[in-house]
């Protein structure tokens, strides 16, 4: 029962499905003010998520998704994070997020007039983060 | 007493409108467990949602955020949302009289409509019709309601418009669906401070990164977006709930009709037999 008492309840929703959800031990994940891992007694924080990857430690073992929009509300025993994007490696379609990685750095190197460049570094992020969550 | 050829022919026809609405019903009910199912799964993501905002606000009640206070412009944006297709009994207008008979002002309102029939009757009313997306209703995706929240908060931004409402049909369960006038912004705080008094106690101090106003700003429109998708994924089930019952009530019409049609007919076959015996015996009568 040690072991236990260092877990959490880490819920990740989406606006389809609940996607996750279970006892866990530390949860990772960027967001806009930088990357964190969070355990079992974290204060109370709400954190708005930036693109990357999503780490789950489980006992021993670690599960990854990649995380694109939401925000993520921390409470001491519970961790409930909103996703409007989420997938697991085999819902990646890699081909298409290197299309869109190199489209993405295309569009940011040319720089052309007229070029929104926040959506185009968001959608690059994007496509890392889809890319690194499949090769790891 | 109408002749055995009419009555034939009605109740035949009466018969072939039977089974278009049964087969309508059937397929209605099938749409409905999936549109069913849909909203009960991504109920949890607006509760959320819904839990965190009013919590958020509770917290920063004093706050002088711009998505807080209604923008100086009269203009009301309403999104309206009904179905493509008709035949649904009153499903379409009632989200049409919720505006109409609603305490809003004619000129002051821009419709965003989502759905045909909702903007038909309202382009007949005389409402300024903005902009019409119907086709996402067919197949509801959090990419569309993205789009629409995205357009509609650059207006709010902009000023044009100085508060946004959500008219769609809530789905409570298969029979009962009401239509519901959802405020989206300015988002009010008042209405949720004296409910979230007993849950903030319990849940403590919410810290926010970044900071409050900044997190608002990303947050809102999230929840602006969630609130737009429940309210599609809600009107889809709603929509194929009154049509599943519309067409139950028609079929179980389209039988009365047919009993009491029937029941003409024999008697009507039965008094053409029984003049004939008499016209037979009369003529035989007369003979000899």
């Amino acid at each position: 029962m040690a072991e236990d008492s260092r877990n959490f309840t880490l819920k990740i929703i989406t606006p389809d499905r609940i996607f996750f959800e279970d006892e866990v031990s530390m949860v990772e994940f960027n967001t806009v003010e930088g990357e964190v891992g969070i355990y079992r007694e974290h204060i109370p924080m709400t954190m708005i998520v930036a693109p990357g990857i999503l780490t789950i430690t489980k006992d021993q073992e670690v599960s990854e998704a990649a995380l694109h929009a939401g925000f993520a509300e921390v409470l001491p025993d519970q961790v409930t994070v909103l996703a409007e994007i989420i997938e697991w490696p085999d819902e990646i379609d890699v081909e298409r997020a290197e299309e869109s990685k190199s489209r993405a750095e295309e569009r940011i190197r040319e720089h052309a007039p007229g070029t929104d460049m926040r959506r185009a570094e968001m959608s690059l992020k994007r496509a890392v983060a889809r890319i690194e969550t499949v090769h790891k | 007493m109408a002749s055995m050829r009419d009555i034939k022919r009605r109740k035949g026809s009466i018969q072939s409108t039977q089974q278009i609405t049964k087969a309508m019903k059937l397929v209605s009910t099938v749409k409905l467990q999936r549109a069913k199912q849909r909203a009960e799964q991504s109920k949890a993501y607006f509760n959320c949602m819904y839990e965190t905002v009013t919590s958020m606000l509770a917290k920063t009640g004093g706050l002088n955020h711009p998505y807080l206070t209604a923008g100086e412009s009269q203009k009301k944006a309403v999104i309206v949302i009904t179905s493509n297709r008709g035949l649904a009994g009153g499903y379409n207008s009632n989200i049409v009289k919720l505006i109409t008979k609603g305490d809003f002002k004619k000129e002051d309102l821009r419709i965003y409509a989502i759905g045909k029939k909702g903007r038909d009757a309202l382009n007949r009313n005389g409402y300024e019709i903005v902009e019409e997306n119907s086709e996402i209703i067919e197949e509801p995706s959090y990419v569309d309601a993205m789009a629409l929240s995205q357009r509609l908060l650059a207006s709010f931004a902009a000023g044009e418009i100085g508060e946004i409402y959500l008219a769609y049909t809530g789905f409570k369960n298969t029979v009962v669906h009401e239509p519901k006038l959802l405020k989206l912004l300015p988002v009010e705080p008042a209405q949720n401070a004296s409910e979230e008094k007993q849950e903030t106690g319990s849940k403590a101090m919410m810290n926010f990164e970044p900071e409050d106003d900044e997190a608002l700003d990303m947050i809102i429109p999230k929840y602006v977006t969630s609130l737009i998708y429940g309210g599609l994924v809600e009107a889809v089930a709603s929509e194929n709930g009154a049509r599943m019952q519309a067409m139950d009530s028609a079929t179980s019409n389209a039988e009365e009709m047919i009993d009491h049609l029937s029941l003409m007919y024999n008697r009507a076959r039965q008094g053409s037999i029984t003049q004939e015996l008499t016209e037979i015996i009369a003529g035989a009568n007369a003979i000899s």
